[in-house]
């Protein structure tokens, strides 16, 4: 009599189709959302992520405009086409939220990182980090007959570079910014 | 000032329930005499009747309850009005400023559990903010998606004084969300109304959101162009379902006419629903061969579950408007013969009768009751019916009829069991004279029994409408068909004696256990002025059908054994699934 013929007792459906619909490619994207500088938006922000089960790759947040009470959110994320969409969408419409730009996709952008790396070492290789960090243009901030700290700017892809040529060298402790981000040329997006 | 702040944003009811927290803004209510209170039992029936009140006026309910307890009782409310899109304002107490962080007595971080259950919320520092924020909670609470708002006022803030401002002067500009679709989609969208040989309307609780215009306009364009219409279960009301293109709900337990005509349309015109999936079913098999249109308010709904190819993003009545003119402008074309042969389609998969039943025997069936309630009940002038969850809510949903806006109250999105009898009271609060009626399931309602006191004490004369067949009915039919008729804690076996129950709070109780008698016992119910409790002793075994299980498209659907499935399965069902 019915339409579908499953059997008594199967529990092979649930109460939710339990099939991931999602076999599309998963892409990075940066994000940069503008926001009212007021208490917990950094926190609806991230619940958005956490509740809602997207990822976070790199998360920077800082004050950019005092007086009109605004800061400025740089999230890199990584899902398939469509769960970017609804990414944007969700941020989009929480309320101390005005824009969102993906820049990944609103034309080339500039995106750099800051990065401090404490290397111990004595002997050749301190001589060969002081080398290496003088390829990457990398600063040094702090200085023991021990040790190093160094400062490297850069793009996230140059900063795990440099992190994989010090490793053997003494790594001892990192301290990452995440990513800032802004578009390219003169136009502006805030 | 929170008063004040009320009374100019047009408060006339306040749900709440008092505590040391709110003490200063209840003794502001006390001393004036533009605002009612109602003193529910229980914080969140205090959020599912101001829920109540707002889906059955269009305006905000607001509720006033207490720090800690009194705001983690608010959340399942909150979460519901999120969820279903109701707009309502929470205030919510809390321990002094300078008090906040030290586990103070009755303190809760009020704003951050309730962050992912609103649409916004506040924590006011300042008793100079204390307005603004008041006026920006409403605009944000009405426009756009509408939804929860919540405002944390800590005490020592309500005891300070301020300036006051009123509502025009608040800041309310930032939050201003986009109503005019976009001309050049709505024109494709025109056009492939033109064309389209099957043809659907898919509506949801945004057109009920909308607003009176958003229903009439759905009405005329439904009317005018002659294309069948389906509703989920939000958005009930909105076309009539007396009118002559309605097919009935659609869904997991939605009508086989409903469910195969979305299966097989060309062109699906989403209104105001969003893809959930108690309607799409497996979603890689939801209608595959049509042309989709959707209408949103909310830019994240759009392409969220399901693929467009029209996304619209606006309120319903601002981009049915401009679909009518566009329209008409252009000569009300539509394409009536293959119309025609679409609706000869239709009707083939209505003769299924799917919701056919057979009363016979001793025993009530819970389909009779509620066909035999709607035949009584149907044509009086003002009559309002909420639910609870299980069901009884998709019988309900399947054998009453709506043909205004705002008269259907049911918990959707969260599916809440304890929604419908607070959301009645709410209801009644709003329409005095009106017939309010709260159909429930034993089960559900003695989750929020404790309102009883509240409907006694201001003389709400609720009809507790309870299909009682000593089971979590819609738990017991998914054992029964999913998981090998094992039926784990699926059943109660200390129900209290409803009629005394309704007795010791001074009320009413109705036993019924005789289909014989069910007429006469339904009328009792309607001709007593005060509350009454209505216990109707139904078939405990009853299966919900039309049902899709989850995870299988709408062409899978498993019918109930009444229902004549003989032609239309071989031969309509099959051209187009």
């Amino acid at each position: 009599m019915s339409a579908l013929k499953i059997k008594k007792g199967t529990s092979r459906h649930s109460a939710y189709d339990l099939r991931d619909p999602h076999a599309e490619p998963i892409e990075s994207h940066t994000l940069a959302v503008v926001v009212d500088n007021e208490a917990g938006v950094l926190a609806r922000v991230i619940g958005l992520f956490s509740g809602r089960g997207y990822n976070i790759e790199s998360l920077t947040v800082a004050e950019i405009d005092h007086l009109g009470h605004r800061s400025r959110i740089t999230v890199v994320t990584t899902g398939t086409p469509s769960v970017i969409e609804q990414i944007k969408a969700q941020l989009g419409r929480i309320v101390p939220v005005h824009e969102v730009h993906d820049l990944t996709v609103e034309g080339p952008s500039v995106e750099r990182e800051l990065a401090l790396f404490k290397v111990a070492g004595s002997g050749d290789k301190r001589v060969e980090a002081l080398r290496l960090a003088d390829i990457f243009r990398a600063n040094v901030v702090d200085s023991t007959l021990e040790s190093f700290v160094f400062e490297v700017t850069g793009t996230p892809e140059k900063i795990d570079a440099f992190a994989d040529l010090m490793r053997p060298l003494g790594l001892s402790e990192v301290a990452r910014t995440g990513v800032a981000a802004l578009s390219r040329g003169e136009s502006v997006e805030s | 000032m929170v008063v004040e702040s009320l009374k100019d944003q047009g408060v006339e009811v306040v749900f709440g329930y008092p505590g040391g927290a709110v003490l200063p803004i209840y003794d502001e209510i006390f001393q004036q005499n533009n605002i009612r209170h109602v003193l529910v039992r229980h914080e969140q029936g205090a959020v599912h009747a101001a829920e109540g009140y707002a889906r059955s006026t269009g305006k905000p309910g607001v509720c006033l309850v207490t720090s800690g307890p009194g705001a983690t009782n608010a959340v399942t409310g909150l979460t519901d009005a999120l969820m279903d899109s109701i707009p309502i304002v929470v205030l919510t107490g809390q321990v002094p400023t300078f008090m906040i962080g030290n586990d103070a007595f009755q303190e809760a971080d009020t704003v951050g559990i309730t962050r992912p259950c609103t649409k916004h919320n506040w924590l006011v520092k300042e008793t100079d903010k204390l307005a603004d924020t008041i006026h920006q909670a409403f605009h944000v609470a009405t426009n756009g998606r509408p939804g929860p708002v919540l405002i944390d006022i800590p005490k020592d803030v309500q005891f300070a004084n301020g300036t006051y401002i009123s509502p025009k002067a608040a800041s309310t500009k930032h939050y201003q969300p986009k109503v005019k679709g976009d001309i050049e989609t709505i024109t494709a969208l025109v056009d492939a109304m033109e064309t389209a040989s099957r043809p659907i309307f898919y509506t949801g609780g945004g057109v009920i959101n909308s607003g009176a215009a958003g229903s009439q306009l759905l009405r005329e364009i439904v009317d005018a162009t002659g294309f069948p219409i389906t509703s989920t279960l939000m958005g009930l009301g909105a076309y009539p379902a007396n009118g002559k293109n309605w097919l009935g709900m659609l869904g997991m337990h939605g009508l086989y006419e409903a469910n195969l005509a979305m299966h097989g349309c060309d062109l699906m015109i989403n209104i105001g629903a969003r893809f959930d999936d108690r309607i799409t079913g497996r979603v890689q098999d939801f209608s595959p061969n049509s042309l989709k249109a959707h209408v949103d308010i909310d830019p994240s709904s759009i392409n969220k579950v399901i693929h467009v190819d029209l996304p619209i993003v606006g309120d319903v009545a601002h981009v049915l408007e401009d679909v009518l003119r566009i329209w008409k402008s252009r000569g009300r074309k539509t394409d009536t013969a293959a119309l025609k042969e679409w609706w000869a389609q239709i009707e083939d998969w209505r003769s299924v009768d799917c919701l056919k039943f057979t009363q016979k025997g001793k025993t009530i069936k819970p389909q009779h009751a509620l066909a035999r309630l709607e035949s009584l009940t149907k044509d009086h002038p003002d009559r309002y019916i909420c639910t609870e969850v299980g069901q009884h809510q998709m019988w309900a949903a399947q054998y009453m009829g709506f043909n205004e806006p705002n008269r259907w109250m049911t918990s959707g999105g969260l599916g809440t069991m304890g929604y419908g009898f607070p959301a009645s009271v709410g209801v009644q609060m709003a329409h005095p004279d009106a017939l309010v009626i709260n159909v429930a399931g034993e089960a559900s309602w003695l989750m929020n029994m404790q309102e009883m006191g509240t409907a006694v004490q201001y003389r709400l004369p609720v009809k507790q409408f309870i299909l009682n067949n000593e089971r979590l009915g819609m738990v017991r039919q998914w054992q029964e068909l999913l998981h090998g008729e094992r039926y784990s804690h699926s059943w109660s076996e200390a129900l209290p004696d409803f009629v005394k129950l309704a007795e010791a709070f001074g009320a009413k109780g109705i036993m019924v256990s005789d289909p014989a008698d069910l007429d006469d016992a339904i009328m009792e119910m309607i001709n007593h002025e005060g509350p009454v409790i209505f216990d109707c002793l139904v078939e405990k075994h009853e299966n919900c059908f039309p049902m899709i299980p989850s995870g299988e498209p709408h062409n899978k659907m498993l019918l109930g054994e009444d229902a004549d499935t003989g032609s239309a399965i071989k031969e309509g069902g099959a051209v187009l699934v």
